[in-house]
């Protein structure tokens, strides 16, 4: 769970902010460092054949979303509404198990989580995941469950508090079709090898699911509604921060880096953007 | 699959957005599990202000539960407009409690309850989308994408 902090540099959040992930860290009673002594969930149970396995990506949205900057953020936004958060792309389940069961320490109150995966086998994993994770808590999260999906095709417009969605962003020659009903497999290789390839391949770019994704943010998001997505350097992130605040419908939008890993020549390897909408949350 | 979650779902067949018919989705031969869960009062009270009661209200008549839900949300009596009410009527709003014994059906309708097999079926285009082991499936075959 090794994580650097990059100095400025493309796209980076400014000095002060990343210091203060660094040193003005929450303290329990005895001065205790909080969000970062946060368990990392158990994901023993899962068989990585088809999912794709916690990596140096769900470990950044795991320290993003618990850094002081970000749980400051949250705790003010969701204030006097319990959040629902939607994760798309659930993979083991490791990220969405560890905002459901740390969502007091996160959210500074109990939430509503849904897992959304192209994969059963992820879903039938993340909730396994959840279920660990969530075996000793009494605060009351309450996790929908996990649904088989195309990104955010079956959920009801405008609902969503909190979507967080590490995509398949490795640029590719092709994007892997979506497994269908009618699909059939020369073999358990084939069938293997087709959704591990939807969990990284991500086409042109690495942008062709997401690009998909932020088409349906402004719809999917509640007035209070936010979104983290995972870039990484080939995706072209500054690029993508523009087209949000210039071209995303329903705007404006704002989008910041809240958090970066890997730093190479100038570059982040992998970012998270935050991006959400003042206009209704009145959230400063 | 927690009952609530059909509070959130709706048709994934782009053409079915715009109808109302589309909302909620209707299970079908739906397979009940009960997992109890810890009793949080303060948690389904929060809760309460973001549901969508005559959608519940329309799961609880199919699955047969309609006595686990009250027929209006018991929040809408913790709401006064402070426009036009009096000082009484404010007071009252204040001193209203939700009985415990509501918000317990409530947490066992909500949190304790999943359905494991069935069928959620879209009231526009008829679709149905399959529920195994507590997972639906909301992939569409080609010719609906
Ligand atoms: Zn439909």
């Amino acid at each position: 769970m090794a994580k650097q902090y990059p100095q400025d540099g493309p796209g980076t959040p400014p000095a002060n902010t990343l210091l203060q992930s660094l040193h003005d860290l929450p303290r329990g009673p005895t001065g205790e460092i909080l969000t970062n002594m946060l368990p990392t969930p158990d994901t023993s149970h899962v068989s990585f054949n088809t999912i794709y396995e916690p990596s140096e990506d769900s470990f950044l949205l795991l320290d993003t979303l618990s850094s002081t900057t970000e749980v400051t953020w949250l705790r003010k936004r969701f204030a006097s509404k319990t959040p629902y958060l939607v994760e798309v792309g659930t993979g083991s389940g490791v990220v969405i198990a560890f905002l459901t069961a740390n969502a007091e320490q996160v959210f500074g109150r109990p939430i509503l989580s849904l897992g959304i995966d192209v994969n059963a086998n992820a879903c039938h994993a993340t909730k396994e995941t959840v279920r660990k994770a969530t075996a000793e808590q009494t605060a009351g999260s309450l996790y929908l469950g996990s649904i088989t999906g195309d990104l955010c095709s079956s959920l009801l417009p405008g609902s969503v508090d909190v979507l967080v969605f590490n995509p398949p962003y490795v640029p590719s020659e092709e994007l892997p079709a979506l497994p269908g009903l009618e699909r059939k497999y020369r073999d358990k290789f084939e069938h293997d090898s087709h959704l591990l390839a939807l969990t990284t391949d991500g086409g042109e770019e690495g942008m062709e699911t997401t690009t998909r994704l932020f088409a349906q943010i402004p719809y999917l998001l509640s007035p209070s509604g936010v979104a983290y997505i995972l870039l990484c350097a080939q995706n072209r992130p500054e690029a993508v921060k523009s087209w949000v605040a210039e071209d995303l419908p329903k705007g404006p939008w704002l989008s910041e880096t809240v958090g970066s890993s890997g730093k190479k020549g100038g570059w982040e390897k992998l970012q998270i953007v935050r991006i959400w909408n003042e206009k209704a949350a009145g959230n400063g | 699959m927690k009952l609530l979650t059909v509070n959130f779902l709706t048709c994934a067949v782009k053409t079915c957005k715009t109808s109302s018919e589309s909302y909620p989705l209707h299970f079908r031969d739906a397979q009940l599990e009960q997992n109890p869960q810890t009793f949080n009062p303060l948690f389904i009270r929060n809760i309460l202000s973001r549901l969508d009661w005559s959608a519940l209200t329309t799961t609880a008549n199919e699955l047969g539960l309609t006595a686990m839900l009250p027929d209006h949300n018991p929040a809408d009596d913790m709401m006064v407009d402070s426009e036009g009410a009096t000082e009484e009527e404010k007071n009252r709003a204040k001193d209203n409690v939700i009985s415990e014994e509501v918000l317990k059906k409530l947490h066992t309708f909500l949190v304790d309850t999943a359905v494991i097999e069935g069928k959620l079926v879209c009231g526009n285009c008829g679709f149905e989308y399959p529920i195994k082991e507590g997972v639906g499936n909301f992939l569409l075959p080609p010719h609906l994408v």
